[in-house]
């Protein structure tokens, strides 16, 4: 089994799925060049200029374009390089290609994979930064999926590109260089969670890189004797509810962290669903926890106080642990 | 147009097409305001029908259309079902979209119509879209794309065709100039010369063609459509017209002069132009008048047929969403 980066898992499935399937093809700013974080590399070399093809800085020309060309029988991955940049192509997302088949009756179908590299990354400031995962899970027509290791970003992206329906692709690239085995064989199913760890005392859900922190968290709790749970969701719509509502079941006590802001975050629907489901089940407070609502600094101190880190979740699981007074 | 080589055969169809499309409006404004059986708003195209039908003329089914809100005509033209697009009007079953998208989200992919738009000027890269594929997968097929004068102030309207030069694609960019930008006059909010101009400026030929004129219009498009099936680079039409009525069926337009619209009918109504170039022709008024009159009765028997069909089974509202995750599973 080869040890791969999360960066190069992911070329690896593009490279596979192109050489399987013709229709496959990737659009967007610098990918003749490799793309902005080299997760195009060679491809151009393999599958030549019109399908690895380059772009203007025209967001909403890439989107656009490419859902023209998804309706009418190919299969694009397009990269919109940063998420923030994405936004410049919100009607195009949101108004098109989520509505379209509907609208249309079921007449067309929108088979692509937006590729939204988002979260913090040392010292990229405002607009550089974001997770806005949770803004995609609202609007109705779209997959939205947030792969958190190099397996997953290889299984999870091939899944995604043999999908017919429309996937917000959200990797972090905060991990392009993080290594971990993958299987090539390894198949993803839309809406599972992957339980990173099983542990009995609390269930601790997330997903992206803060699933990764969430184990980290976990092995620390393990030297304190608290056996942690944890859900890594990949696939935030559809969502794997079943997992954390039987491991609450188990449990009794539930952490559920993210990067992005927690007002309105998509752990408040994690937590709001054990409650309507399972709230007979719970034997502690519940801890919810992301980022402050507020904006991401330059200066890296300033960007610290917006992280989530693996000692604040190892506290939050601790308070869950405790007795009400 | 009246010399020993006008097609006469064409002039005949293209009357018919426009007075299809007239009476296919004419209904489905009566059908919106006398018989309250059309809910939602309708952009009607009347006046502007030599465009539609001036187009598709010289497109096969094959062939990619895009639209606009103000759309029925293209698709009627592009060969969609009379009766199948007044049931999306009226939201029935058996609609064009099953009665999910209405008139502004009218759209029959059996005949290459991709839909029409409710968001101005949206279609325009989505329409760049489709001609990148085409030229992808290496076929024949042309994309026209059509909107509207107030859609040359929306960005996609720079990005789409930015796109379109740099990709050399087989499409043609469409301009129908109503004059009008929802309730505004597009001339007082627009920098410059306009629309032909600005494609212009990014590399495209355009043309400009008296949108009134169905015979010009089709004789234009052949000669575009000819070019870009031979490889040729994208093309752009502007096609100035006047849109008779107010913005939706229920504007009524009081903020132009009141005699605008009938002097504009009087002048330039594309129909009444065309019976003239055929009575010139030699078509007799008998025959005009049956072209007007089976056009009239095709449309007056669809809106009987589609109000007497029923509205779409409730389980649909959540159908067509999507596979993965669809809400007809799970929408909680």
């Amino acid at each position: 089994m080869p040890k791969l980066t999360y960066r190069d898992a992911s070329l690896a499935a593009i490279q596979h799925s192109m050489r399987e399937d013709q229709t496959v093809w990737c659009v967007g700013e610098d990918l003749g060049r490799g793309g902005v974080f080299g997760q195009y590399k060679g491809l151009r070399e393999e599958f030549g200029e019109s399908r690895i093809s380059d772009a203007p800085i025209s967001e909403a020309a890439i989107m656009g374009a490419a859902f023209g060309a998804a309706m009418i029988g190919t299969r694009p991955i397009v990269e919109m390089r940063f998420s923030d940049f994405a936004l410049c192509a919100t009607d195009e997302l949101v108004n098109q290609i989520a509505k379209a088949r509907f609208m249309f009756g079921g007449q067309s179908r929108a088979p692509m994979v937006i590729r939204k590299p988002m979260g913090l990354w040392r010292s990229s400031a405002a607009q550089h930064s974001q997770s806005l995962e949770s803004w995609y899970v609202h609007i109705p027509g779209l997959v939205v999926v947030c792969p958190g290791t190099p397996q997953d970003n290889y299984s999870m992206l091939k899944a995604a590109i043999a999908c017919d329906d429309p996937v917000v692709y959200l990797e972090h690239k905060g991990i392009w260089d993080l290594e971990g085995d993958v299987d090539f064989s390894k198949e993803y199913e839309f809406g599972k969670a992957e339980i990173r760890r099983e542990g009995s005392d609390v269930t601790i859900v997330s997903w992206s890189n803060t699933a990764n922190l969430a184990v980290e968290a976990a092995e620390a709790l393990s030297e304190q004797g608290i056996d942690a749970e944890v859900i890594d969701l990949r696939s935030l719509w559809p969502w794997d509810k079943e997992a954390v509502l039987k491991s609450v079941a188990k449990t009794g006590r539930l952490v559920v962290t993210h990067e992005s802001v927690a007002v309105g975050g998509f752990g408040a629907e994690v937590v709001a669903t054990v409650a309507e489901q399972a709230g007979h089940a719970l034997k502690g407070p519940v801890r919810r926890l992301g980022a402050p609502r507020s904006l991401v600094s330059y200066a890296p101190n300033l960007e610290d106080m917006l992280r989530v880190t693996s000692e604040m979740i190892v506290t939050a699981a601790q308070e869950t642990l405790k007795k009400a007074s | 147009m009246t010399s020993a080589g006008h097609n006469f055969e064409r002039g005949r169809s293209l009357l018919e097409m426009m007075e299809r499309i007239r009476a296919f409006e004419e209904q489905a404004c009566l059908a919106a305001e006398r018989d309250k059986l059309v809910l939602g708003a309708i952009h009607p195209s009347i006046g502007q029908e030599a465009v539609a039908a001036g187009i598709m003329h010289n497109l096969s089914k094959e062939d990619i259309l895009l639209s606009t809100h103000r759309g029925h005509g293209h698709t009627l033209a592009k060969g969609a079902s009379s009766l199948a697009m007044m049931r999306e009007l009226l939201g029935r079953e058996g609609g064009c979209c099953g009665g999910k998208g209405g008139s502004m989200h009218i759209a029959d992919f059996d005949v290459g119509m991709l839909g029409a738009n409710g968001v101005v000027g949206a279609n325009i890269t989505i329409a760049a879209g489709a001609a990148h594929a085409i030229k992808l997968l290496g076929d024949n097929r042309i994309v026209v794309d059509i909107f509207g004068d107030g859609a040359i102030n929306r960005g996609p309207f720079l990005e789409g065709i930015n796109w379109a030069v740099v990709f050399k694609l087989p499409i043609l960019f469409v301009c129908e100039d109503n004059q009008y930008s929802a309730t505004t006059r597009t001339a007082s909010m627009t920098a410059g010369e306009g629309a032909a101009a600005r494609a212009a400026s990014l590399g495209m030929r355009a043309t400009t063609v008296d949108g009134n004129d169905v015979e010009a219009i089709a004789d234009t498009v052949a000669d575009i459509a000819a070019r870009l099936r031979a490889g040729g680079p994208p093309e752009f039409l502007h096609a100035k017209t006047y849109r008779r009525t107010g913005h939706t069926s229920f504007d009524p337009a009081t903020y132009r002069p009141a005699n605008e619209s009938t002097e504009e009918e009087k002048k330039n109504d594309p129909i009444k132009r065309q019976r003239a170039v055929l009575v010139a022709a030699g078509m007799s008024e008998a025959n005009l008048q049956s072209l007007h009159e089976n056009a009239q009765k095709e449309m007056i028997d669809v809106l009987k047929k589609a109000a007497e069909t029923p509205f779409p089974a409730s389980e649909t509202a959540f159908q067509d969403v999507q596979d993965i995750g669809s809400p007809a599973v799970e929408a909680y």
